[in-house]
């Protein structure tokens, strides 16, 4: 199986806080990947890590590699804003941009980037909105404020907005912790269907999510990776102590 | 997508970076010049005599304002005297029991008040009292100053009495304290750092205003004789005589504009400073 | 302590909530009495001239003519001036300071322009007569002329004193109001808008372009409005280098008059019962327009964030 991302002996640090530990962690293609842990344990530190969304927090600081398709993204001639356009990611909380319309959201990051050749907007946002089931909900008012749809959709039109400039990883920081359970359900759907095209890490603290949508799973402690592999095999048969506490502590 | 493209983006985003860093620096250079004039040209006027003397008539050299700074301290500690009591008042109103549309309007109108210019208030207070009384005085430029006070000793008042947790007061009301016992001794004292600095802060602002003095106070080349007497300041002197062709006065208005400006300043931090010590303010 | 008894305790507080109410009451009578006063002593010019004190074009005591329309001309297009000139250079400075400076850069930057504001009004008309104007006049005017002297606006003599240094000194003295006010605004931005346009790959100003600033538009709209309702009363700095001519010129280099200055020059010389009136009725021009700006721009600035105080009070 490819490998996408290569993160390599990585750490992160708030001032002096560390919050990621000496992690090494293969993502591999057309794969979700979930990392599930307690809440403080650095799974958001660690996925913003994978677009190099962490830097941008004053005082924060890195050391290690993370490689995406061979090269290192940390390397000092790479412009983080062109790997930000290759690793797409959405937000623990859905955030459209108020002022835009549901169209401009979609197409915000295309008048940045430029439209692929041969396309135009309205085709990508059409074809953006459709992959994440939005396309019917919003095609006769796509001029209205991205805010004005409900939670659930605003989220999905997040992840139309990520789509549209078209990433090839997609890094999700729970994304459903904000939503009701039908959208719950409709975007993990969409989790299954987009991984044919895109790597996806989702964050998630919901282990029935991750048992659900993820192919490969990994459990952090401490900023610490204690434990990944298939996912199947993590909630069945794991083989740290840690992770097992933790996963029956919460199954109950 | 296309190479060009990125190199273009990459190009604006440095050069909008640096355009906004380049309106910072551009914006301080007045502020710089300003300083630099006026200490300079400032010091050059300030002598024994600037302190000690009255002012000589048109064409004589020589001379000081020392009336115009006496006058000064005279129409500030008047304004003083009137607004700050009054502001800290009418704030103690809306933080302590300031709720409803009757505070909502205070609030209104006090908001309103910050952006009213101060030569309106000076057209008023002409009208009213300078009618009245049939002659500028000092009485008449202190109330002018304290207008322009009012609004601002009265929002900080508020705000920093809002910063004093509700269980400062709850316990004192549980001891038994009156309602005034507790909010003069207890959330008067532990605001007070805060209300000082925005009292010091409001006579910082009023002591350089001038227009507001020119049909009130008027100004005067003589010692203040009494507070129904015109009387001379050092914004109004500047004014005067930076628009006379006289070279000796041009000389005196840079040196009344260092003392004001000096004045202005040092209130100013010592503002922040007693903010900071109370542990109040900002 | 001695506890006062139960009796005088209640006796004290109503008579201490009763003060507080007067002192409060007194604030909206002062508004109450600066309107009164303003519209009564306009009433004579009002019934003078009626409208025609807004239209008519010619501002001429000695003749008893008092339109007011070139100090409303001056008043605006000084303040447009400022406008032109502070708001690229305040957007400039918020940005700055909201999202770009290290910092420990921006409490002493923010102090100095804090400083800005601090400097009385008449030290900025002083360092105007002998700094500013100077430099207007052998440099500036001589440049604009040169290089735009097509435009209309860039013809004549060259004074230094006129439209074109006012609108300078007023930008300088609006800048630390309109930089202040939108850097509140922008600061109040939510980090997670910067975020979900950064991770789409934007740069650090497209992110400002597209998410910051737009987001903060109606915050930002407030803080050019105060800025605008500072400029439009400001007195003393425009008085003295503005030229005191009231006159309607297409030129930036011409004498000119604004409504505060016009009041500030003539008010203690008017000895003529109309003349005064007719000021009076200026000054309450300038209240109402005054009194909108900033109503309007606080409805702005609030629904964004609340301004520090201190700093809208300027
Ligand atoms: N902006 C920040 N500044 C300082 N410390 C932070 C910041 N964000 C997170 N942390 C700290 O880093 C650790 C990991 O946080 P985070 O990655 O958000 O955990 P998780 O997403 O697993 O809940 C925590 O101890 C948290 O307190
Ligand atoms: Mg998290």
């Amino acid at each position: 199986m490819d490998t996408r991302l290569l993160v390599e002996d990585f750490s992160a640090w708030y001032g002096q806080t560390q919050a990621v530990k000496n992690v090494t962690l293969p993502v591999y293609a057309s794969q979700v990947t979930a990392i599930i842990g307690p809440s403080g344990c650095g799974k958001s530190t660690f996925i913003r890590c994978l677009n190099r969304l962490h830097e941008v927090i004053p005082g924060t600081r890195t050391r290690g590699r993370v490689l995406l398709d061979g090269q290192n993204i940390y390397d000092d001639k790479v412009d983080p804003a062109e790997i930000r356009r290759r690793v797409g990611m959405v937000f623990q909380k859905p955030n459209p941009f108020p002022t835009m319309s549901i169209f401009d959201n979609v197409a915000a990051g295309l008048r940045v980037h430029g439209l692929p050749p041969g396309t135009t907007a309205e085709e990508v946002v059409e074809k953006s909105l459709k992959m994440v089931g939005l396309w019917d909900e919003v095609a006769d008012r796509l001029q209205d404020s991205g805010v004005s749809l409900s939670g659930g959709q605003q989220q999905r039109l997040c992840i139309a907005r990520a789509l549209a400039v078209e990433p090839e990883v997609l890094l999700m920081d729970e994304p459903c912790s904000a939503l009701d359970p039908v959208s719950t359900l409709k975007i993990e759907e969409l989790i299954k269907g987009l991984k044919e095209k895109y790597t996806i890490v989702i964050v998630t603290h919901n282990m029935h999510q991750a048992a659900r949508v993820a192919d490969y799973t990994a459990f952090f402690l401490n900023g610490q990776l204690i434990e990944y592999g298939v996912t199947s095999d993590i909630f069945t048969n794991p083989r740290d102590q840690r992770t097992e506490d933790y996963i029956t502590g919460r199954f109950g | 997508m296309i190479a060009g493209r990125d190199q273009r983006r990459k190009f604006s985003n440095k050069l909008m970076l640096v355009l906004a860093a380049a309106a910072t620096v551009l914006a301080l250079l007045p502020l710089g010049s300003i300083l630099l004039y006026v200490a300079t040209k400032g010091l050059l006027a300030l002598n024994w005599d600037f302190f000690t003397q009255l002012p000589k008539p048109v064409g004589e050299p020589g001379g000081g304002l020392a009336n115009a700074i006496v006058g000064t301290l005279i129409l500030v500690g008047l304004a003083s005297v009137m607004g700050i009591p009054l502001g800290i008042m009418t704030g103690i109103y809306l933080a302590e029991f300031g709720r409803g549309r009757l505070a909502w309007l205070v609030r209104f109108t006090c908001d309103v008040m910050t952006g009213i210019p101060s030569i309106i208030v000076g057209i008023v207070v002409y009208g009213t009292i300078v009618v009245a009384m049939k002659r500028f005085s000092a009485i008449a430029g202190g109330v002018a100053l304290a207008i322009i006070m009012l609004p601002l000793v009265t929002r900080t008042t508020e705000e920093m009495l809002k910063l004093v947790p509700n269980s400062l007061r709850e316990a004192s009301l549980a001891l038994g304290a009156s309602q005034w016992r507790t909010t003069y001794s207890i959330v008067l004292r532990s605001a007070m750092g805060g209300i000082i600095t925005g009292s010091l802060l409001a006579v910082a602002r009023v002591a350089g205003e001038t227009a507001p003095l020119l049909f009130t106070a008027l100004s005067s080349r003589y010692w203040h004789t009494g507070l129904d007497q015109r009387i001379a300041s050092l914004p109004v002197y500047i004014y005067t005589y930076a628009t006379t062709p006289y070279e000796e006065m041009h000389r005196l208005a840079w040196g009344a504009a260092l003392v004001l400006v000096a004045m202005v300043l040092v209130t100013s931090i010592a503002a922040r400073l007693a903010g900071r010590r109370a542990g109040g303010g900002r | 302590m001695q506890m006062p008894s139960p009796k005088s305790r209640r006796w004290g507080d109503s008579l201490f909530r009763g003060l507080t109410f007067l002192a409060a009451l007194g604030m909206i009578g002062l508004v109450m009495v600066i309107a009164v006063q303003l519209i009564r002593g306009s009433q004579l010019a009002f019934t003078h001239f009626g409208l025609g004190f807004v239209t008519g074009s010619r501002w001429d005591p000695v003749h008893g003519a008092f339109g007011s329309l070139p100090l409303v001309y001056g008043t605006i297009v000084s303040s447009l001036i400022a406008l032109l000139i502070a708001v690229p250079l305040s957007l400039g400075i918020a940005i700055y300071l909201a999202e770009l400076a290290p910092h420990w850069v921006r409490t002493p930057v923010s102090f100095l322009v804090e400083l800005l504001a601090a400097i009385p009004s008449v030290v900025y008309g002083l360092w105007g007569v002998f700094v500013l104007v100077p430099l207007v006049r052998t440099a500036l005017e001589p440049f604009l002329q040169r290089t735009l002297g097509w435009l209309p606006f860039f013809q004549g003599t060259y004074y230094g004193f006129g439209m074109l240094a006012a609108g300078i000194i007023l930008a300088i003295m609006i800048i630390p109001t309109i930089s202040a006010v939108s850097r509140e605004v922008l600061l109040a931005v939510p980090n997670s808008q910067r975020e979900a346009m950064l991770a789409l790959g934007a740069t650090r100003w497209e992110t400002i372009k597209m998410a910051v600033l737009p987001y903060g538009r109606s915050g930002i709209l407030g803080a050019v409005i105060l800025g605008l309702g500072r400029a439009i009363g400001e007195t003393m700095a425009v008085t003295m280098v503005i030229g005191n001519r009231p006159q309607i010129s297409p030129s930036v280099f011409e004498l000119a008059q604004t409504i505060a200055s016009i009041i500030a020059n003539e008010f203690s010389e008017a000895f003529d019962e109309l003349h005064l009136s007719a000021l009076v009725m200026a000054g309450l021009v300038l209240f109402v327009v005054t009194l909108l700006l900033n109503i309007l721009a606080r409805l702005l600035v609030w629904r964004v964030a609340r301004a520090p105080e201190g700093v809208t009070r300027e």
